[in-house]
Parts: C-alpha cells; sequence; structure tokens
C-alpha cells in the first residue's frame, strides 16, 4: 500500500530534483547579474535561503506528522516524521554553513550572531534533540511517541525562540542587511523560486526513500513483506 | 490542593533527607561562577558586563544537572506507577513534583545570587533585577526540565540527553533574564525583559505540567 | 565570459564554491547514506527469512 506508492513516486520527485537543480543553477549562474553591492559572492543565496526555508517547513511539516502520530496513533506518520529529521538536520546545517560562507565576505567574520543564523542554529540543537531522543529509545512505539511529544514542544518554542533572539540580536547590533523580495532582479527571484523547488523535491525524495526503509525495518516479521519481490530475490 | 502540598511536602522531606543531593547542585553553580573570573581575568569592567551572563549560564547548567532525579527515583522504586493510577489528575501530582525540584534546585540558586553578584562587583539595582529574574526564571527551567526529565526516564545516558532536549527551550529565558539586567545596567528600563520573562512563567506553569504528565504516560506505557 | 573567469567569481570562489561544495557533498552523502541503509534493511530480512525456514 503506502510501501509501493512511495517506491513509485521516489523517482518522479528524484528526477524533478535534479531538472530544477540543473535550471535553478543555470538561471543562479548565468542568467542573474552581478550585484552592485556584492559582485559575486551574493550568488550563495540561492543556496542558502532556500535550505534555510525548507529547515523551518520541514520541522513544522515533521511536528505535524509526529502530533498526527500520537494523537490518531497511526505508525505511519510517526515514521514519516522519524524519516524527516535527518534531511531536516541536514538542511539546517547546510543553511548554517552557506550562510557562515555568505558571511565572511559580506561581514568579515565567519561567524556573526546575526538573530537568523542563530535561530538556525537553535533549530539544529532541537533537531538533534529529536533524532538523539528517538535513537536513545529502544522501543520504537514508546520512541516515536516521545519524540513527537518533543517535537510538539519544540515546534510550539520556535516562535518564542525567533522572537527573543530577535529581540536580543537588535539589542546588540542593528538588524544585518534585509533582501527585500521586491528590490530583486527578476532572474534572482526566478532562481531562487527553481532552487526552492528543487531542495523541496529533493527533501520528499529523500524522505520516502527513508521511510521505505523504516517501514522495512518495523514490518519485518509481516507476511506482506516476506513475499516483497526485493526481499524473496 | 490537598494533592499539591502533599506531594511538595513529600518531596521536600526525601530531598531533606539525601541533603547531598540539594548541595551538589549548590556547590556545582557556585564553582561554575567561581571559575569565569579566574579564567576571564579580574579587571572589574570586564566582569560587571559578565555577570549577568555568567550567573544566568551556571543557574541554567546547576538546574539541568538535578533534572536527573525528578521522577528516576519514584521510577526505580516502582512509586510513580501508582501515582500514574492516583484518582486525582496527574498534572497537579506533576506540578507539585516540579514545585518541590525548583525549591530544592531553584530558590537556593536565586537566595545565592546576589552573594556571587557581589564578587563581580555588581551593583545593587542590577543584583535586585538578577534576582527578581532568576526568581522569575528558574521555575520555567524547572518546568520545561520535567518535560525533558519525562521523556528520557528510565534510558541510559538520561542526564546528557536531558541538557540536549531542555537547553534548546530555556534559551529565551536566558536572553530576556540576562537583557533585564543589562538594560537597568545601561539604565534604560528594564520592566519588558521581565515582564516578557513573567508571561513566559504564567505560558509554561499552565502547559508544561499537563504535557510531562502526558510523558510521563508514554514513558510508563 | 571564460571558464577560468567563472570559477574565479570575481575573487569569491572560495565563498562560492565552498558553499555549493558542501551542500552539494551533503546532498551524495545523504542519498549514498539512505540507500545504503535499505540494502542493509533489505538483507537482514533475507536472513531472518532463512533463519526463519531453517527451523
Amino acid at each position: 500500500m503506502f510501501y509501493g506508492l512511495a517506491g513509485k513516486l521516489v523517482p518522479w520527485f528524484a528526477a524533478a530534483a535534479a531538472v530544477l537543480f540543473a535550471v535553478g543553477l543555470y538561471i543562479g549562474f548565468f542568467v542573474a547579474p552581478t550585484d552592485a553591492v556584492q559582485s559575486e559572492a551574493y550568488r550563495i543565496i540561492f543556496i542558502h535561503v532556500p535550505t534555510s526555508i525548507l529547515s523551518m517547513f520541514i520541522y513544522l511539516v515533521m511536528a505535524g506528522y509526529a502530533a498526527l502520530g500520537l494523537i490518531f496513533n497511526t505508525r505511519l506518520s510517526s515514521m514519516m516524521a522519524t524519516a524527516l529529521a535527518p534531511t531536516g538536520a541536514l538542511f539546517t546545517f547546510i543553511a548554517l554553513w552557506t550562510g557562515a560562507l555568505w558571511g565572511k565576505p559580506m561581514w568579515g567574520a565567519w561567524w556573526v550572531w546575526d538573530a537568523r543564523l542563530t535561530s538556525e542554529l537553535i533549530l539544529l540543537f532541537l533537531y538533534l534533540g529529536f533524532i538523539s531522543l528517538h535513537a536513545s529509545i529502544e522501543d520504537p512505539r514508546r520512541a516515536d511517541r516521545a519524540a513527537a511529544l518533543l517535537a510538539i514542544v519544540g515546534s510550539v518554542n520556535v516562535p518564542i525562540i525567533y522572537f527573543s533572539v530577535k529581540w536580543w540580536n537588535t539589542l546588540h547590533q542593528g538588524a544585518t542587511i534585509k533582501f527585500t523580495g521586491t528590490s530583486m532582479q527578476i532572474a534572482m527571484q526566478q532562481a531562487l523560486f527553481t532552487m526552492l523547488l528543487a531542495c523541496w523535491a529533493y527533501a520528499i525524495a529523500m524522505t520516502l526513500l527513508r521511510v521505505r526503509s523504516i517501514i522495512l525495518e518495523r514490518e519485518r516479521n509481516t507476511q506482506w513483506v516476506q513475499d516483497l519481490p526485493e526481499v524473496r530475490s | 490542593m490537598s494533592l499539591l502540598v502533599l506531594v511538595v511536602q513529600r518531596d521536600l522531606l526525601l530531598a531533606v533527607r539525601r541533603r547531598a543531593d540539594v548541595l551538589t547542585t549548590l556547590i556545582f553553580f557556585i564553582m561554575v561562577v567561581s571559575l569565569f573570573p579566574l579564567g576571564v581575568g579580574p579587571e572589574p569592567v570586564m566582569l560587571r558586563n559578565m555577570a549577568p551572563g555568567v550567573v544566568w549560564v551556571a543557574a541554567l547548567l546547576a538546574s539541568m544537572l538535578s533534572l536527573g532525579r525528578m521522577f528516576s527515583a519514584d521510577y526505580q522504586d516502582g512509586t510513580l506507577e501508582q501515582m500514574l493510577l492516583v484518582p486525582q489528575s496527574l498534572s497537579m501530582l506533576v506540578l507539585g513534583k516540579i514545585l518541590a525540584h525548583w525549591m530544592v534546585s531553584g530558590l537556593p540558586l536565586v537566595l545565592l545570587a546576589p552573594v556571587l553578584g557581589l564578587q563581580f562587583d555588581m551593583t545593587g539595582q542590577g543584583l535586585g533585577v538578577l534576582v527578581l529574574g532568576l526568581l522569575l526564571g528558574t521555575p520555567i527551567l524547572s518546568m520545561i526540565g520535567a518535560i525533558g526529565a519525562a521523556l528520557t526516564l528510565g534510558l541510559r545516558g538520561g542526564g546528557v540527553l536531558v541538557s540536549l532536549l531542555v537547553l534548546p527551550l530555556c534559551i529565551p529565558v536566558l536572553i530576556f533574564g540576562t537583557g533585564a539586567v543589562e538594560a537597568v545596567i545601561s539604565g534604560i528600563s528594564y520592566s519588558a525583559n521581565l515582564l516578557l520573562l513573567a508571561a513566559l512563567l504564567v505560558l509554561a506553569l499552565v502547559f508544561t505540567p499537563w504535557v510531562t504528565a502526558q510523558a510521563l504516560r508514554i514513558s510508563m506505557e | 565570459m571564460s571558464w577560468s573567469e567563472f570559477f574565479a567569481m570575481k575573487g569569491y570562489a572560495l565563498y562560492v564554491w565552498g558553499s555549493y561544495g558542501v551542500a552539494l557533498s551533503i546532498f551524495v552523502i545523504e542519498i549514498a547514506l539512505v540507500r545504503h541503509k535499505r540494502k542493509i534493511t533489505l538483507r537482514q530480512l533475507r536472513l531472518m527469512r532463512d533463519a526463519g525456514e531453517e527451523e
């Protein structure tokens, strides 16, 4: 049922991700003009912005699935939440890494306690908390439910953390540059949007692929798993 | 309400019997705070700037230390299972345990903070706001910590895990607590920070007992 | 614009390619890890099934 469906969807999303990445990077590097202020360094936003948006979005989707799994006791949504976590954590790490590398030419320092970057770092801790809690409990059912509760508490706290970090940041140092959407040149926006779709398609493909292995693991002693073609061969 | 008082009395009694646990948290707090001047150098101007941050981070770490014991004793000897079957609301019982834990770990920190503040030669007003901030903040740390303690019940390596789960959630408390003291030192009004801290306290007071009760049910299944 | 200019990124090569390089390698590593996990799970299933049949 879902296992088979996921199997069919993965190649489609993977292909879509590959195509979108190619198009996005092409527009980003060849069509978009050189920025007046930062010349070429600004091209990092084409990977930094989509990954940071995605890292936040995936956390919320993960908390949503976790809540579903907890309330309706459906194992599949808990498995989806567990499958989403690593991809979300990796996106957060990429966002942090590219943010730091973008900060160096712009602000002269590898790590700047900018409100967004700091909140991104805290988001990474939330992900790691979720993953390590889930990993340290043997019984899968309790692991799912405990991690789900943590994800829900985490998602309630994310706005509070974002607000308090922004509050804290404007206290010490003015808000760093704001990329206002409208002032960006059309080609830049297109590239950004395509890259966002690309990352999104990639995230889905990865999650579905991972959830398939989790399903196999969890349902290993069921009959339908035993007579799956790939198991029998 | 009697359940709440009952649980608090019971836990305080238990804590008094095992006074060592209480003292370790306090000594840890004092030690961490006193380490900083040794590490950073004695000149007062710098210390005064760092004081709120140091005291708050030490308070955060000290409360993490004592979280592990909030449920583990009852978990091991089985009383926690009985507690789950209690007819009254589990959240009230959990609130009692959190309150008791705060009295044992949070309150002493609040009382000790002025003494340690003098080490960083903080002015009277700065100390006052620091203590007020801690008074509002440490209960929140215990409450959020209770969720972490309940989730990691009976897990090996639970101590470190609780800190990993709980510290990110306590960051707003740290920011508003230190912000309040910095505000008063630089002369601007600190009421905003304290009000936000109080708001977090009320929010935590409403939600955490119930969430911790759910976490306990999940861990005890 | 010649290829060498392109890669130079007007002096920001380190930062631009540093970011994209790490992002790309993380994607590649993640793909490899997930496929590896799948292979391992399938092998475990087969072992379990074979063990099951011998009883």
